[in-house]
């Protein structure tokens, strides 16, 4: 039932302005992939163009190997058996939970339409809500009620569009943790859409980094953050900021903040060469006996933690990230160390 | 493949129910100078002052009718509360020429209440003075009578919308109750109330009835009388020019008041309106206050139409009577079903393709509500004559056979003028019922297997059932009540029951015109039911 989803550098155009410029993925029957990306930057027309909303004007869209979209061919979307997940659920006022859930089965035989239903509404955890209405759910049974009508028909695909974008924060990502349970206990291939990472980490096995129609970067959350293939996957991921720093050996840097040995080889290229370095908050530790020293312009508390704004002598803000019961006030000057072994350069052309 | 048919055929509709608005406007840029400088010399001036008034008068009147009962209604508490919210909408069941020749039999000269003066004091003719019914102040206390519900619909609307905070501000603030109304909940309103005088006055520019009956040159009257009077079709014309320009303004003020609306929308969290108790002699003043229109608008002639027809609906109901409401109600049964099945067409169309052109032709066909039904049926006759002439010519010339009137005279054009006029009831309420169906919720149905044309049947239509059915329901009620264009368009010898109704209390046969009336008031309750229904539901939040 499940199935292999291979999109293969397509281009979607709304009139003459292009969204999609060749965005190519491949997901293995199973696999919850994830389109991360700021607002505009065409990750819901990937979606609806695996949907069959929006034509190609190049590439392939395969699922299984069979043709789904191509630019002279674009399979209706009723005959795709994929399913969807709205932004805003998009569940029938007029139908009850059960008739939701059940929409989509119409072929099927009575006795397996109820059965079905039975348990899906056991897997969202509602087995008794079968007979109320949308209006009376809360947002979160409301957003789980729409992922089991699109699962409902046992689709080869599940799409799911920005799913949990109107769920108060505290509950997305758990929402986000369930449903990767329902969609890895289905065994089925998903494909998300969010502009949180947070929400992106907590659910998918691979993540296209997207920006202007593009994939910048695919991979999984923990190389996204740590080993950011560019500037822009660098700088939407996480926090963090680039220094100065100059390349003095095979494996090491010369910085304001001292030398950083890397874990394997930098390019030999770039050898006497001013290079840019990311340091993330996590990579500057608060060290009282460090020789080096910062200025705290501004912090943020965080409960665990404190994350502190600060400037080194020579001007360059930096990120720290200290336990929260090292608490200094601001103008004061704290001890830093760096706590790095992986290094992210880029260059600087 | 059908959207490149879909979209013109919009246009293209929107254009032929255009025509009669078209025809009247082309007589504005028409120059005849000899028609104008006639009307100009005899009746031009009369009509203007006259509606002048008339609408002075019925602004004044339902403004503070409605904007009293409203701010009563929305935010104090004072004993029968609850049931003058809706009933005072039930006098929108009452048609103006109704309720007029109603107070007319009740009070003129040998009415009961003057017979019950004379009685009493033993007072002869000429001993006492007693207003005129029949004058421009009659005019305007009928027309206010029943058409302050707009006012009052829409103020409380906006009284309700309101936020609660607002009102509070303004009293931590140090207004009292009538302060905070005088400088915050009344300027909030301000777009809604005047939105809801326009619709007044349009319908007060639009009646013919109450007028004619009462014997007031005005411009429908104008109409009709330069029309059939003196066959001048041209003067008609023009008058109906004229009188679409009134109407356009008042068309520009209500959307314009529309819009600002929108921006005098102070909040979106809502909690329960404060009640304020109003108890003993205030309470007391309340309730009369929102009695009294109740009592004029509806019940005191309701009871009177009873009481006549109670007298004389045995002489009555035979079996003409019974013919002409199958006429009515096949009329307005035909046309509501052809207005509810356009308007799914157009708003479809929309919907689905809405380009520049589509969204402007759809406004074009939705003005028509505004046009008054002596300007429509004018507006319908000279281009349907036009083409009837042309086409009895040409057949003459050339085949030498006479087509005779096919399209003017017919119920065809009456059908015609109907839809011009009604059908922006039905695109209203069906767009409305579209707008509950979001486009997430087609895309979720394609998803899960459905083609587009199931989509429509298994989702939308059961969606949008409420709004089709009462769109039905309004444009079924307006049609019976329709009195001008009727009157003028219908064919030779047909007649319905508004008409029919009319023709006897013209020839002074109240009684027995008052079975007819109060089936039209009874199938006019329908609409006023539902709308009552659905305001009492309508506070958002709640």
């Amino acid at each position: 039932m499940t199935a292999q989803l291979d999109v293969q550098n397509i281009d979607v155009s709304y009139g003459s302005h292009q969204v999609l410029n060749q965005v190519s993925f491949t997901l293995e029957p199973g696999e919850i992939g994830c389109m991360l990306g700021p607002s505009g930057c065409g990750k819901t027309t990937v979606l609806r163009a695996i949907a069959g909303f929006e034509p190609v004007s190049r590439g392939h869209i395969l699922v299984d190997h069979r043709e789904f979209s191509s630019p002279s061919f674009c399979l209706p979307t009723e005959k795709r058996n994929i399913g969807m997940v709205f932004q805003d659920f998009a569940l029938f006022p007029n139908m009850s939970v059960a008739e939701n859930i059940g929409f989509g089965l119409r072929q099927w035989k009575p006795k397996d339409k109820q059965r079905r239903i039975q348990e899906l509404l056991a897997m969202i955890g509602m087995p008794t809500s079968a007979q109320a209405y949308p209006h009376q759910l809360s947002g979160g049974q409301q957003q789980r009620v729409a992922l089991a009508r699109a699962m409902a028909p046992h689709p080869g695909i599940l799409l799911l569009d920005e799913p949990f974008s109107s769920m108060d924060i505290e509950l997305r990502e758990q929402l986000a943790r369930e449903v990767r349970n329902i969609l890895k206990q289905e065994n089925i291939t998903a494909v998300l859409v969010t502009h949180d990472q947070n929400e992106a980490f907590a659910i998918a096995d691979n993540i296209c980094v997207i920006n202007e129609g593009r994939i910048e970067q695919q991979d999984s959350g923990y190389n996204l953050y740590h080993r950011p293939g560019n500037r822009f996957v660098a700088d939407f991921i996480g926090q963090g900021v680039m220094i100065p720093a100059e390349v003095v050996g095979e494996f090491m840097v010369k910085t304001e903040l001292g030398l950083i040995t890397n874990d394997m080889p930098i390019d030999s290229n770039l050898l006497g060469e001013t290079v840019d370095v990311l340091i993330r908050p996590d990579d500057v530790i608060h060290d009282d006996d460090s020789q080096e020293t910062a200025i705290v312009v501004e912090k943020a508390f965080r409960g665990a933690d404190f994350l502190y704004f600060l400037r080194t002598d020579s001007g360059t803000e930096i990120l720290c990230l200290a336990p929260s019961h090292h608490n200094h006030k601001i103008n004061e000057r704290i001890g830093i160390r760096l706590n790095l072994h992986h290094l992210v350069i880029f260059d600087r052309t | 493949m059908i959207d490149r048919l879909w979209r013109p055929s919009i246009v293209l509709t929107a254009f032929i129910f255009s025509i009669p608005i078209l025809t009247i406007a082309a007589f504005l840029l028409q120059s005849s100078a000899d028609v104008w400088q006639h009307l100009l010399d005899t009746v031009l001036f009369d009509y203007l002052t006259n509606s002048a008034l008339l609408m002075f008068g019925v602004g004044l009147g339902t403004f503070s009718i409605g904007v009293t009962c409203a701010w009563l209604t929305s935010v104090c508490q004072f004993p029968g509360k609850r049931l003058f919210a809706w009933a005072l909408l039930l006098p929108l069941a009452m048609p103006a020429y109704i309720i007029a020749y109603t107070y007319t039999g009740m009070f003129d000269f040998a009415g009961p209440f003057q017979s019950l003066i004379r009685e009493w004091t033993g007072w002869g003719y000429g001993d006492y003075y007693f207003p005129e019914i029949r004058s421009i102040g009659g005019a305007v206390a009928m027309l206010s009578f029943v058409l302050y519900p707009y006012v009052y619909l829409l103020a409380r609307a906006a009284f309700l919308d309101q936020s609660v905070c607002v009102l509070e501000v303004s009293r931590t603030l140090g207004c009292n109750l009538w302060g905070s109304f005088y400088r915050v909940a009344l300027p909030l309103a301000r777009p809604a109330i005047v939105a809801g005088m326009s619709l007044a006055l349009m319908e007060t520019l639009a009646d013919y009835g109450t007028v004619s009956y009462f014997g007031l040159g005005v411009f429908t009257t104008g109409i009709f009388r330069t029309w059939f009077g003196l066959g001048d079709s041209a003067a008609a014309a023009k008058l109906a020019a004229i009188l679409l320009l009134f109407v356009f303004t008042l068309v520009l003020v209500e959307r314009a008041s529309r819009r600002q609306a929108q921006y005098h929308h102070s909040t979106n969290r809502y909690q329960n309106l404060p009640e304020y108790r109003l108890t003993g002699i205030k309470g007391l003043i309340a309730c009369v206050a929102c009695m009294m229109p109740l009592l004029l608008g509806f019940v005191l002639p309701a009871i009177q139409l009873g009481f006549w027809a109670v007298d004389t609906y045995a002489d009555m109901v035979d079996e003409s009577f019974i013919e002409l409401t199958l006429h009515s109600i096949s009329l307005a049964a035909v046309a509501s079903v052809l207005a509810v099945m356009l308007a799914l067409f157009l708003v479809y169309g929309k919907r689905l393709f809405g380009t520049k052109a589509v969204n402007a032709s759809i406004r074009v066909v939705a003005t028509g509500y505004a046009i008054p039904g002596t300007v429509v049926a004018v507006g319908v006759i000279i281009p349907f004559a036009w083409f009837d002439n042309t086409l009895d010519a040409y057949l003459r010339e050339h085949y030498d056979f006479s087509s005779g009137l096919i399209l003017s005279g017919s119920l065809f054009a009456v059908m015609f003028a109907y839809m011009v006029r009604f059908l922006a009831v039905s695109i209203q309420s069906v767009e409305a019922g579209l707008g509950k169906i979001k486009h997430s919720m087609d895309d979720a149905a394609r998803s899960l297997g459905y083609r587009p044309q199931q989509t429509f049947f298994k989702v939308h239509l059961p969606i949008m059932k409420g709004s089709v059915l009462t769109a039905l329901l309004i444009v079924f009620v307006d049609v019976m009540k329709e009195l001008p264009a009727t009157l003028i368009l219908r064919p030779f010898n047909f007649n319905t029951l508004a008409v029919r109704a009319f023709e006897l209390a013209s020839d002074e046969r109240l009684a027995d015109s008052s079975t007819a009336a109060l089936m039209i008031v009874a199938v006019g309750l329908i609409p006023v039911i539902l709308l009552s229904k659905s305001i009492s539901a309508s506070r958002a939040g709640s």
